[in-house]
């Protein structure tokens, strides 16, 4: 039992502890861009969990073969060859989706869960570890992307998962809040998830509870930040914060 | 005169219109995280202005002569990826040798624009809506003029906010969303320039 719990760790880490979007802050362009409803943001999601999952495999595999010189562009050529099959599969079986999410499709590429994931786990990890990682990364990224679609077509069009219930409520004199599905919205909506999950952090700590969430208001500011471990550091923030 | 005229709406289109950040959503990253001052917020701009002009050059020369006639149009984003690593890499030399004090002025930014997305998006938006070479350059340079403008509107903001009394929930990343938020519904303002 204590076994199999150890080896589900990378996938639980993924999907709660540092979940990419709330806690990690990576990955923000299609977060923000495609999450107009919930449907595009569970599709964009389960498509980054494919190819994160199958690069990290492939990552791993290879990761005793690539020279760590020339690592980063060897992942890229794994990413993006995947992201082609992606987008391939995409445009030939769900046609709807792919339009929906149009360039983001491609632009999965330079998506820093992707290299962020593949330089910090899989070229370090079994293959096994590896895929669980990307499995659990995917899968809270799209529960994030779900969660920001889901209130942005509640209150923008009044729908959820494309049923509506704008009649009963228009019935009422409502109207939808239409800026929550335009750009200024998404904004708005992840700064509100932020900000809340940044209370109940501060809420366990006041009350002397071992929080699990960890300070979501990173403002990136690696020079005066103790935190080793945090993913920012792959790009070196501190060489430019000066 | 007509071209010049269509180029005219194409530069306004592209920055302020539909404004690479406030309602594309490329490149946020380095829009979040490169905001806090000013002074670097704008040598992130130059660089982004100089490599996505550059980049859009590139890739359209490549598309139009290499991936169009033997129609690997499928192979785009594995070779634009590529080709803007590589051509990163390739500025960041010849500017360290032939042009030091640029290179001291944008040389920390260069490496970390290989991962932002607008260069790409650029590239790949200049061959979707079919631009040839001048069309595409001129995308490229608007659309990174948008971005340079906005990162620097933002790190004002966030340089005189720090003197601000903040909620303390939404410290740190959420007040920068907030207003980043604010200067995208701005931005919708300039839709109906065109």
């Amino acid at each position: 039992m204590e076994n199999k719990e150890s080896r589900f760790k990378p996938f639980i880490n993924g999907l709660i502890n540092e979940n990419p979007t709330f806690v990690l802050m990576l990955g923000m362009c299609p977060t923000l861009a495609v999450t107009t409803s919930a449907i595009n943001g569970l599709g964009m999601g389960l498509t980054t969990t494919v190819v994160l999952t199958l690069s990290n495999i492939i990552i791993s595999a290879l990761r005793k073969v690539i020279p760590s010189k020339v690592r980063i562009p060897a992942f890229i050529v794994i990413i993006a060859s995947f992201v082609t099959v992606v987008g391939q599969f995409l445009e030939a079986y769900l046609p709807a989706l792919n339009s929906a999410l149009g360039m983001f499709i491609p632009l999965i590429v330079v998506n820093c869960i992707i290299l962020g994931r593949a330089e910090a786990f899989a070229s370090k990890n079994g293959i096994f570890a590896s895929a669980l990682d990307g499995l659990g990364m995917g899968l809270g990224f799209s529960m994030a992307l779900t969660l920001i679609g889901c209130v942005r077509e509640i209150l923008g069009s009044f729908s959820i998962f494309g049923i509506s219930f704008k009649a009963p409520l228009e019935a009422a004199g409502l109207s939808p809040v239409a800026i929550f599905v335009m750009a200024p919205g998404a904004f708005f909506v992840l700064a509100a998830i932020i900000a809340v999950m940044s209370v109940i952090r501060d809420k366990q700590l006041a009350a002397g509870k071992k929080t699990k969430i960890k300070d979501v208001r990173c403002d990136k500011d690696c020079a005066s930040c103790g935190d080793s471990g945090c993913v920012h550091r792959f790009y070196d923030d501190k060489d430019i914060e000066d | 005169m007509n071209t010049i005229q269509e180029l005219l709406i194409i530069s306004i289109g592209s920055a302020f219109v539909s404004n690479v950040v406030l309602s594309q959503f490329y490149g946020l990253c380095p829009f979040l995280g490169v905001s806090k001052q000013l002074k670097t917020a704008g040598g992130m701009g130059t660089a982004v202005i100089f490599v996505i002009t550059l980049a859009s050059f590139v890739s359209a020369l490549i598309y139009r002569f290499l991936l169009a006639p033997f129609d690997l149009d499928y192979l785009k984003t594995i070779v634009f990826i590529l080709v803007i690593a590589a051509l990163v890499q390739f500025v960041e030399m010849f500017l360290k040798k032939f042009i030091p004090a640029l290179y001291e002025a944008l040389g920390v930014y260069l490496p970390l624009i290989t991962t932002n997305c607008a260069v790409l998006g650029t590239a790949l938006t200049n061959v979707q809506k079919e631009y040839g070479l001048l069309y595409s350059v001129v995308n490229g340079f608007a659309t990174a003029a948008g971005f340079a403008i906005s990162i620097c509107i933002l790190a004002g903001i966030r340089e005189r906010m720090r003197y601000n009394n903040i909620p303390k929930a939404f410290q740190g990343m959420p007040i920068v969303l907030v207003t980043a938020g604010l200067m995208a519904i701005a931005f919708c303002g300039f839709s109906g320039l065109l």
